[in-house]
C-alpha cells in the first residue's frame, strides 16, 4: 500500500466527511443556485436579453424553491419528521417551514415590482425600471447621461435579490451561532448595495445605503461579539448543547466549563448582544434609528421588499434563539423585551403622527408593529410562536402592496411621496386610492382585515402568556396608530385635489398584481383567518 | 499566558471600535472603527477557542475575516460612490434626510 493511500485513509478517519440532507436544503440550494446562474447572466448574455432572462429565472427559482417547501411540509418536515440537517447546522421544523415558505411567496411578488417598466416615462424610447442606469456612475454626470442614453439597466438586481432571499431562508433555520451569523452577512450585504440603485433621486438613495450600511455592520459587529461571549461560556456554537448548559444540566463536565459557566456575565452580556444584533435587522426601539432613512431613500420596490422579508426572516431567527437557547433565561430577558415592546409600539406609534412623507409614514408604522410583534415574542408560549407566524405572513403582504401602491403615484420628480401631494387622490384615481385605504386599514387593524386577525392573535397569546400590561399598551398604541392611518385616508377621500398634483401611472400586469395579491391575502386572512391560523399552530414547534 | 487577558484585551478593543464609530466622522474611518470590534470579536473567539480546547473558536474566526472581506468590498463601494457624487465622506454632509 502506498504512502498516499495511507494518508488518505487516515484523513478519512480523522475527518468523516460530513452527511448532508441535500433534498432537505433544496429550498436553499435552488435560490442560491438560481443566484449564481444569474451573475453567470451577468457576464455571458447580451444587455438586451438579460432583463428578460434575470427576471424569469429569479421568478422561477423562487417558485421552485416554494414548491419545495411545500414537498416539504407535505411529507411532514414540519411536524412529526421535523430534525436537524447539515450537522445539525439547520434546522427543518415548523416554524422554518412556515417562515421560508412565507419569505418565498413575498420575494415572488417583490420580483414582480422589481421588473415593472412601465412607471417611469420611456428614456430615448426605451422602458426603464426604477434602478439606476448604472449605480457606478456620478448622479447627473456625464457617465450617467451616456449610460441612460445607451439603455443600460441594472440587472444586477435580480441576482442580488436572490442572494438576500438565500441568506433570508437560512436565517430563520440557523441551528448554530456561526450559520446564524453568515446567513445575516449573506441577506444584509445585497440589502445595502440594492439600496443605493434608485433611479430617481440617487443622492438620497446612497445616503440611504451608506447609513444602512454603517449601522448594519456596527450592528452585526455586536452580534459577532455576543457570539464570542456566547461561545465562551458553553464552549459550543450549537443551539442545543448551550441550552444545555445554560439550563444547568451540562455544567462542569470539563475544567474550562466548570471555570466559564461560574461566569454569569459572559452568558448575560453575550445573549444581549445577540439580541441586539437581532432586535436592530427587525427595526425596534432603540434599534430603530437607520429606518424611516433607508426605507424613504432606497428605491421603492426595494423598500417593499425589505421591510416585509427582513422582518419575516429576523423574527424568525429572535424567536429560535429566545425559544430555543435561551429559554433558561426567560427571567432574564423577558423584561428586556417588555421594555422594548413597550417603547416600539409607543414611539412609532406617537412619531408617525408627525411624519409628511408617505414612506417615512410607513417606516414608523414599521417600528409600531415590530413592537405589537414583539408582544408575541413574549408571551414565551407556544400560541405565542404560532401568533407571531401568522402576524408576519399577514403584515409581509399587507406592506408589500402599500409600497407597491407608493410607486404608482408620480409626478415630475419620480414617486410623489409627500403626504400634502396625496391629497384628494380618492377623487382622481378611486381604485388606487381604495386599495391603499384597504392596506393602511389592514395595518391599523381594522376587522375584516389580516392586520385585526394578526393583532387578535399576538394580543391573545400575550394575554395567556401573562403580559396583560403589554396588551393594554399594545391597544392603546394601535389606537394612536389608527388615528394617522385614518387620517391619511381622510387626506385622499375628503380634500380637494391639487391643480397640479401627482398623476398615477397606469401599470403593467407585473405592479397591478402585485398589488392584487396584497389585497387578496389581506382580504381572505381577514374574513376567513381559521385555516391559516391552523397552519400556523400546526407549525408552532421548535426542534431541538 | 493567562488567556483571560487576551480576553480584556478584545473588550478593550471592542469599547474603543465602538467608540470610534460613534465619535469619528469620516466614513472611512467609521468602517475601519467597526473592522476593529469585528477582529476583537476574533480575538474573543480564538481566546475561547484556546480555553476550551475545541476548535470551534478558530473555525469561527476564519469565516468572520472573510465576512470582513466581503464586507470591506461592499462597504467601500457605497462610501467611494457616496464621495464620487458629494466629493465628502463625512456622516455629517449626509443629511438629505431629517425628521
Amino acid at each position: 500500500m502506498s504512502t498516499t493511500t495511507e494518508l488518505t485513509l487516515r484523513a478519512q478517519e480523522m475527518v468523516p466527511a460530513p452527511d448532508i440532507e441535500y433534498g432537505q436544503l433544496a429550498p436553499v440550494l435552488i435560490v442560491i443556485g438560481a443566484a449564481v446562474v444569474g451573475v453567470l447572466f451577468e457576464a455571458f448574455l447580451p444587455r438586451r436579453a438579460r432583463y428578460a432572462a434575470q427576471a424569469l429565472l429569479a421568478g422561477l427559482a423562487l417558485a421552485s424553491a416554494f414548491a419545495a417547501v411545500v414537498g416539504l411540509a407535505a411529507t411532514g418536515r414540519a411536524t412529526t419528521e421535523a430534525g436537524l440537517v447539515a450537522m445539525g447546522a439547520l434546522a427543518v421544523d415548523g416554524p422554518a417551514l412556515f417562515l421560508q415558505g412565507v419569505i418565498l411567496l413575498v420575494s415572488l411578488v417583490a420580483v414582480l415590482t422589481f421588473a415593472e417598466r412601465r412607471l417611469d416615462p420611456r428614456a430615448h424610447g426605451r422602458h426603464v425600471d426604477s434602478f439606476a442606469a448604472e449605480g457606478a456612475a456620478v448622479p447627473g454626470g456625464e457617465g450617467e447621461k451616456a449610460a441612460v442614453r445607451a439603455g443600460f439597466t441594472t440587472t444586477e438586481v435580480y441576482p442580488l435579490l436572490l442572494f438576500a432571499v438565500g441568506g433570508m431562508l437560512v436565517f430563520p433555520a440557523a441551528n448554530d451561532l456561526l450559520t446564524l451569523f453568515i446567513a445575516l452577512e449573506v441577506f444584509s450585504l445585497p440589502l445595502y448595495v440594492l439600496c443605493a440603485l434608485a433611479r430617481r433621486k440617487r443622492l438620497m438613495s446612497q445616503e440611504a445605503a451608506l447609513k444602512y450600511f454603517l449601522l448594519g455592520a456596527f450592528s452585526s459587529a455586536f452580534l459577532l461579539f455576543g457570539i464570542a461571549l456566547m461561545y465562551g461560556y458553553a464552549g459550543s456554537v450549537k443551539y442545543a448543547e448551550i441550552a444545555s448548559v445554560v439550563a444547568d444540566t451540562n455544567r462542569g463536565t470539563t475544567e474550562a466549563l466548570a471555570g466559564t459557566t461560574g461566569n454569569d456575565v459572559l452568558l448575560l452580556v453575550g445573549g444581549a448582544l445577540l439580541v441586539m444584533g437581532l432586535l436592530f435587522k427587525v427595526g425596534a426601539v432603540p434599534f430603530h434609528m437607520w429606518t424611516p432613512d433607508v426605507y424613504q431613500g432606497a428605491p421603492t420596490p426595494v423598500t417593499g421588499f425589505m421591510a416585509a422579508a427582513t422582518k419575516v426572516a429576523a423574527f424568525g431567527a429572535l424567536l429560535r434563539l429566545l425559544y430555543v437557547v435561551l429559554p433558561g433565561l426567560t427571567w432574564d430577558w423577558r423584561p428586556v423585551m417588555w421594555g422594548v415592546a413597550i417603547v416600539s409600539m409607543l414611539v412609532g406609534a406617537v412619531i408617525a403622527i408627525t411624519q409628511t412623507d408617505v414612506k417615512r409614514l410607513l417606516a414608523y408604522s414599521s417600528i409600531a408593529h415590530a413592537g405589537f410583534i414583539l408582544a408575541g415574542v413574549i408571551a414565551a408560549t407556544p400560541s405565542g410562536i404560532s401568533s407571531v407566524l401568522f402576524y408576519l405572513a399577514a403584515y409581509s403582504f399587507v406592506t408589500l402592496g402599500a409600497f407597491a401602491v407608493v410607486t404608482l403615484v408620480r409626478d415630475a420628480g419620480g414617486e410623489a411621496t409627500h403626504l400634502s401631494k396625496w391629497a384628494g387622490l380618492g377623487r382622481r384615481s378611486p381604485l388606487v386610492a381604495a386599495v391603499f385605504a384597504i392596506f393602511l386599514l389592514a395595518f391599523a387593524g381594522i376587522p375584516m382585515t389580516s392586520g385585526f386577525a394578526g393583532k387578535f392573535a399576538v394580543f391573545k397569546a400575550a394575554a395567556e402568556g401573562g403580559a396583560g400590561a403589554l396588551v393594554v399598551v399594545g391597544v392603546i398604541a394601535s389606537a394612536i396608530a389608527a388615528f394617522f392611518y385614518i387620517r391619511v385616508i381622510v387626506l385622499m377621500f375628503f380634500s380637494e385635489p391639487k391643480v397640479e398634483g401627482p398623476s398615477v401611472a397606469v401599470p403593467s400586469p407585473l405592479t397591478t398584481t402585485a398589488i392584487a395579491v396584497g389585497v387578496a391575502v389581506t382580504l381572505v386572512l381577514g374574513v376567513a383567518p381559521q385555516y391559516f391560523l391552523d397552519l400556523a399552530s400546526q407549525a408552532g414547534v421548535f426542534v431541538r | 499566558m493567562n488567556p483571560v487577558n487576551y480576553l480584556y484585551l478584545a473588550a478593550l478593543l471592542f469599547t474603543i471600535g465602538a467608540s470610534g464609530v460613534l465619535l469619528r466622522r469620516n466614513a472611512i474611518v467609521v468602517f475601519m472603527s467597526v473592522e476593529l470590534m469585528l477582529n476583537a470579536a476574533n480575538l474573543a473567539l480564538v481566546a475561547f477557542s484556546r480555553l476550551h480546547g475545541n476548535l470551534d473558536g478558530q473555525i469561527i474566526a476564519f469565516f468572520t475575516m472573510v465576512v470582513a472581506a466581503a464586507e470591506v468590498v461592499v462597504g467601500l463601494a457605497i462610501i467611494v460612490t457616496i464621495f464620487r457624487s458629494r466629493h465628502s465622506a463625512s456622516v455629517d454632509d449626509a443629511s438629505l434626510m431629517k425628521l
